[in-house]
């Protein structure tokens, strides 16, 4: 039976690792290609590259940067931040990305999805929310709202209507960011997930807010994730992918376990 | 010199990037001429069947991986290589090679995990693939390696002779099958890690024997 997926991900700024807190206070942590050869050896069932480099210019440098790691590690890796066209789209997966995300670009202009299933099919295609809790009120009938640009600007739209739209508009994969949960470390935002994927056809990611295994062991099961993205937990060497696999298995979660 | 056949399907470029890591040669190309004389072929894809076999036929590259098949020449079908090996495909009602006889099917849209959880389609994450047999490119796999799959559509090849591994999604496919020199998987060898790798590494130096392919 297929196993859930832990995937890291690597928030990479003109070339190198950074980690920041709600979208904040970013500080360098190490070279992306080597940390996702790291991660690759030891486990990692796939890996997300989200490129904040602020400059459209710089762009280039994100390419090299996947490039590399194509020849490096030989597992699906997904790059997504700044993806705005199908140009965008082809040039990642051309340099050797399995799947792109489009997050606020998708918002802006849905459109890019369906272009992008269309040219590529829709398992490259990923779409990546950012949802911000807002309780009930007129328009937001989940609860739930859709930020973009790093979790700074509203946009009225209710989380649970676009997942369905973008889905319906060719997405393969959902990656859902939680934004108050991030860079908490206090647990994934379940209710959330657990709404979102039970209401789509397609395979979901949980983001934002893991802290430890057991956090991964609620959000696969409880929040009926199919995959969770782990960043700072296993960044700073606090815990191991190994480690978070054996904790998984030994609470019956269906884990790839040989590698 | 191992040909990658290019075909408008996808992301080629990542099986030729492993195969380059393992230290082989390989060239993706169109070229039907390269096709024939290549040592062994590699036939990737991701995509839609219906626009795979247009393509397909247009380049007339149908023709050289027949005949590449009947000279001999190791083949590896890959996903949706794999698929429009077999003889039509429920994805867009299209007929495809059928060198080897069998359909391609849609998974159910009803899938249940056997605790009664609803299994989403596309089959999209790592899984195992049950032996039925043994094969020499899987000659190096455990029962616990898992493996990179992303489809909807599975193969039913039209007989158990050419069923060399079953994966388990809700019902059981067959994820990789054999026939003489042609070995083919569901699953994406060049993006499964340690276990993919090898048997890329074994279809590399393959001579295209296989026992249990005779028939």
């Amino acid at each position: 039976m297929l196993s859930k997926r832990i995937i890291p991900c690597l928030d990479v700024r003109d070339g190198k690792t950074t980690k920041g807190i709600r979208f904040k206070e970013n500080v360098d942590i190490g070279d992306p290609v080597d940390m996702a050869r790291h991660y690759y050896e030891t486990g990692a069932d796939e890996i997300v590259f989200y490129d904040i480099t602020a400059s459209h210019e710089k762009r280039n440098i994100m390419i090299d940067v996947v490039r590399r790691v194509a020849e490096t590690i030989f597992i699906p890796f997904s790059v997504g931040g700044g993806i705005r066209s199908v140009e965008d789209m082809r040039a990642v997966l051309l340099a050797g990305a399995e799947k792109v995300s489009v997050n606020s670009a998708a918002v802006r202009d849905p459109s890019v999805i369906s272009k992008g299933a269309a040219a590529f099919g829709s398992q490259c295609i990923v779409l990546g929310m950012d949802v911000l809790h807002v309780g009930e009120k007129p328009g937001i009938l989940s609860g739930y709202e859709i930020v973009i640009d790093g979790g700074r600007t509203p946009m009225g739209m209710d989380a649970l209507q676009w997942a369905r739209e973008g889905e319906r508009l060719g997405a393969g994969e959902i990656c859902l960011n939680a934004i108050d949960a991030d860079g908490t470390r206090e647990g994934y935002e379940l209710t959330l997930t657990a709404m979102i994927s039970e209401n789509v056809g397609i395979p979901v990611i949980a983001s934002g807010g893991a802290g430890e295994p057991g956090h991964l062991a609620d959000v696969l099961t409880r929040g009926k994730a199919d995959a969770a993205l782990i960043a700072s937990m296993v960044h700073y060497g606090t815990y191991t992918i190994p480690e978070i696999k054996d904790y998984l298995d030994r609470q019956g979660i269906k884990v790839r376990r040989t590698w | 010199m191992i040909a990658v056949i290019d075909y408008d399907a996808g992301n080629l470029t990542s099986v030729a990037r492993a195969v380059s890591h393992l230290g082989f040669s390989c060239v993706v190309t169109r070229d039907r001429e390269a096709i024939q004389r290549a040592e062994r072929v590699i036939f990737p894809g991701v995509g839609a069947a219906g626009a795979a076999m247009a393509s397909l036929r247009r380049l007339g590259l149908d023709r050289s991986l027949e005949a590449a098949f009947e000279a001999g020449t190791p083949i590896l079908g890959i996903c949706l290589g794999t698929q429009v090996i077999l003889g039509h495909s429920e994805e867009n009602d299209t007929p495809c090679m059928g060198i080897i006889p069998g359909e391609v099917r849609a998974f159910p849209g009803d899938l249940r995990t056997e605790k009664g959880q609803p299994l989403k389609i596309p089959h999209m994450g790592w899984n195992r693939v049950h032996l039925k047999k043994p094969h020499p490119l899987l000659a190096d796999i455990q029962e616990t390696d898992e493996f990179y799959f992303v489809h909807g559509y599975y193969p039913a090849p039209a007989d158990p002779k050419w069923v060399v591994g079953e994966t388990d999604y809700g019902i059981l496919f067959v994820s990789a099958m054999g026939k003489k020199n042609l070995f083919a998987t569901q699953f994406h060898p060049e993006k499964s890690g340690r276990p993919g790798l090898s048997i890329l590494r074994r279809f590399c130096v393959w001579d295209g024997t296989w026992e249990g392919g005779t028939c």
